[in-house]
Order: structure tokens, then sequence, then C-alpha cells
């Protein structure tokens, strides 16, 4: 029961400060700066570590569709459809997500929590700085808007592990790969990957600010807040991306 | 300069009050000391004043200005008015002490980047540490971070300044300069200054007017000459405290 209660609690607060990170806007040239490093930050500096994973989930996923399919009576472009399709609606977004829920939002939390027991945050409160509108703002801007990009390219660069390993193993040549991506390919498929990818990058970047934002005590608290902040994310992403799969599929 | 009053101010952290009913009214252009030992509410009481921490009874006056119920408009008028030295000093460390320093003039002047860095220039010289704007706070010692800390808090010329803790941390001489350049700061700059310490020297050094907390409560108030006057005229919180710091010499 007070878990519940505490639950309730969280979430009222995270409401709040949602609302307070859209008040007391200051002048933009202040959150444009913040905004560019943030972005920086969160897409470039993701660039590779999705790279390298999006690279071997499809490759695995070719390889192990490969597997699964024995029949001879079944062609061997099904196994692009079926990685292609799998990459545009789960796997480029939600893999990715997942990983930079550990990535991005490890480190928004672990900032924003460091900033709080150091009393940067009093200090920005004292100045008549609203801290939420100029911790959170720029933060969820820059998750929202390179998020999406992130997966785009994820998506490429899965379809590209697979071609490669299917190449490499014989499973599947590029041709063939490439036939059997096109034939299930609906533009709605990365209409529905674009959503989820905006909808996960709020996630991570609001739930992990507000899990540094309310920290209290040392070093040790921030780093809970860190491990809470991916663990909450990557709970969050999960039952968004079956919410989604639920109302838009 | 700026008027600064508080009418009782009482605070509880769940079922504990830390805060009972505390009333004074700070010297306008001078150095009005809070002391009192470790844990009495010292700290909870400045951050009452500036708002960090909402009070739940009790009013803080700037200028006439009932702070808590002001519009939020007014209230981020006093607050750019205010400039406040945090214990930890509380510098942004992904800034240059160049770039904290000029934090509050970007944020809410119209300057020009070179005005901005000439005014950076002369805070930073003001406080001993010219030519540092390039330094990263990781690079600094505790007694500078305190400087810098002192040079953002003045650089939009503030009305009042306050200080919590200025010299805890440091060696008795990096102490006492500290002091020293709140003494100073305070007179050029004309703040109403409220210094949080458990330091008696600090408090001879520069304090003006004293506040004695114990236990939340407001045990003594009265100038620094009151103080030093007579020992036995003390409330027996303070007498202890003063005999506890080892300076009761200064009664002889």
């Amino acid at each position: 029961m007070n878990l519940l209660l505490r639950g309730f609690e969280d979430f009222g607060q995270y409401l709040i400060l949602l609302r307070r990170s859209f008040t007391g806007l200051l002048r933009f040239r202040l959150y444009w700066q913040l905004w560019t490093y943030e972005s920086i930050q969160i897409g470039r500096d993701s660039l590779l570590l999705v790279a390298i994973i999006s690279f071997f989930v499809g490759a695995v996923t070719t390889v192990q569709t490969a597997y699964q399919i024995v029949s001879p009576f079944i062609p061997k472009s099904t196994i692009g459809a079926i990685v292609s399709t799998s990459a545009i609606l789960e796997l480029a977004p939600t893999i990715t997500s997942l990983v930079l829920a550990g990535r991005v939002g490890s480190s928004i939390a672990s900032q924003i929590g460091s900033m709080r027991v150091s009393e940067q945050i009093d200090a920005l409160e004292v100045m008549g700085i609203n801290s939420a509108t100029y911790l959170l703002l720029p933060r969820l801007f820059g998750a929202v808007i390179f998020f999406p990009i992130l997966v785009i390219y994820a998506c490429f660069i899965v379809h590209l592990g697979g071609i490669i390993a299917g190449a490499f193993t014989g499973a599947v040549n590029p041709t063939q790969f490439a036939i059997g991506a096109r034939s299930f390919y609906e533009d709605f498929q990365i209409v529905f990957m674009i959503i989820k990818a905006v909808t996960f990058g709020f996630i991570i970047s609001t739930v992990s600010a507000y899990q540094g934002y309310y920290v209290k005590g040392g070093a040790l608290e921030v780093g809970n807040a860190s491990t809470r902040a991916v663990v909450i994310s990557c709970l969050m992403i999960l039952a968004a991306d079956y919410v989604l799969a639920q109302l838009l599929l | 300069m700026g008027h600064l009053r508080i009418e009782n101010i009482s605070k509880w952290f769940g079922k504990t009050q830390v805060l009972h009913n505390i009333s004074s009214s700070f010297i306008p252009g001078k150095v009005n000391m809070i002391i009192g030992p470790s844990g009495c509410g010292k700290t909870v009481l400045l951050k009452c004043i500036v708002g960090l921490i909402q009070p739940e009874e009790g009013k803080v006056y700037f200028d006439n200005l009932d702070f808590f119920r002001a519009s939020p408009e007014a209230r981020r008028n006093v607050l750019r008015n205010l400039g406040m030295l945090f214990q930890s000093s509380a510098l942004f460390d992904s800034m240059t002490v160049g770039e904290n320093v000029a934090f509050p003039l970007r944020v809410f002047t119209e300057q020009s980047e070179k005005e901005i860095q000439d005014r950076v220039a002369y805070c930073l010289e003001r406080v001993g540490l010219a030519g540092a704007q390039s330094k990263y706070p990781a690079e600094l010692s505790g007694g500078m971070k305190r400087r810098v800390g002192l040079a953002r808090a003045i650089a939009l010329n503030p009305r009042y300044l306050f200080c919590d803790e200025p010299n805890s941390g440091l060696d008795p001489l990096t102490a006492r300069r500290i002091d020293a350049l709140i003494q100073e700061l305070t007179t050029d700059f004309h703040t109403t200054t409220v210094v949080v310490t458990h330091d008696l020297k600090s408090m001879i050094e520069m304090g003006h007017q004293i506040l004695f907390l114990h236990q939340g409560k407001a045990e003594w108030q009265g100038t620094k000459q009151a103080l030093l006057g007579s020992l036995e005229a003390l409330p027996a919180n303070l007498q202890a405290f003063i005999k506890a710091a080892g300076v009761t010499q200064i009664h002889n």
C-alpha cells in the first residue's frame, strides 16, 4: 500500500516538474546554447554505440531467421521481409532506446543529481532562474529531436548488418534481401517508428531529469538515482512500446 | 542599501520543528551575523530568507515587500538584487571561472560581450583572482572557489549579500582573508550582508549585528559591542558557545 502511495506521489511530483519546466522561460539564446550542447551529447556521441549495436542486431536477426526457415517452399526473400519489418517496427526504435536509456538517461540523471547535491540548482534558483526550465527543457528537446534521427540511422544499420550477414553466411543474397524488405514495406511503418522514437526520447529525458532533480544526499544517492533512471526508463519504454503497438497497429 | 526584516519564521521538517518564531531586523549596509552551534538551524533560516525553503509560518520583507506573498515577477526582481555565496561555493563545474561570473550578466542584462568581459575582469580583480577567467572550478583551491563565488555574487551589483558558512573548511589565514573580503565588499557595494557562521573569530572580524540561534530559537540578538561587553550578561547557551570556541579572552 505504501509503495502504491509513493508511486502516486512520485508521479504527481513528476507531472509538477514537467509543468514547471514550461514556465518562466528566459531568453531564447540561453536555451539555444544549452540545446546545442545537449544535442551533441545525445546525438553525435551516441552514433558509434548505436551503429555497433544495430549492426550486430541486424546480423543476428538475419542468421537466426534463416536458421528457423528450413522449408524449401519458403522463398529466401522472406528473411529480408522479416528482418526489415522487425527492424522498422521494433528493433531500431526499441533496442536503440533501451541502449540510449543506459547511456543518455544515466548521464542526465547524474549531471542534474550532481548539480543538486553541490547546490548548483540552489544557486540557479537564488538568481531567479527557474531551474526546472533551465535543466529539463534543453534535454527534453534534444532527446525528442535527436532520438528519431538516431533511430532512422539505427534502422539503416540494422538493414546493413542483415544484408552483410546474409551474404557472408550464404543465407540470403542482397538482392533477395531487398526484394523481401520491399514486399512488406508500408510508409506508415516509418511514421510508427518515428512516433515510438519521440515517445521514448520524451520518457528517457524527463524520467532521468526527474530522478536527478530530486536527489537528496551525496555521491552515493546520485549513483542510485542514475541507476533508478535507467531501470524506470527501460520499464516505461517497454510499457509504452506495448501501448503504442496496441493503439496504432 | 536594502532593508531586510524577518517576522516569526517557523519551519518544520516532518514532525520536528527546526525554527521557532524567529524575528529580526537586519542593519542595512552592514554585516549581520547569524551564529550558533552546528544543527541549530542557521542555514535553514538563511535558505528561508532567500526563498530556497518555504517556512510554514512567518514573513520575510525585502524593502517592505512581503517576499512569500509577492507576485512571481516581484520575487524575481528581489532575487536579481541578491547575491549568495554557498557553503560549497556552488560554482557551475562545466563552466570556466569567467563563464561562472559572466553567467548572471548573460542571463539578466543586455550588455555587449565586451562589457560583460570587463565586468568579469573587474569582479575577479576585486576578489584577488585577476586573470583566472580560463580556469575550471575543479582546478581551484577551496579558498579560491569561495572568492569566485563572491565574484559571481557581486556581478550584478546586488543590494543584499548572503553568505552560508563562507570560511568553513578553510585554513585560518584564508578564512580571515575571506572575512576581510566580505567586509570590504559590503562597504564598497553598500550591500546588506547576512553571514551564517559558527566561527566566532569571523563574527569578531566582521560582524556588526549578531543573531544567536540555539536549537532553532533566537536566544540572543544585539550588536557586537554588546556581545563583547560582559560574558555574564549573556544567556547560558551563548556563554557556553563562546567558551567552547576558546575566545573568552575577548571579554578580558
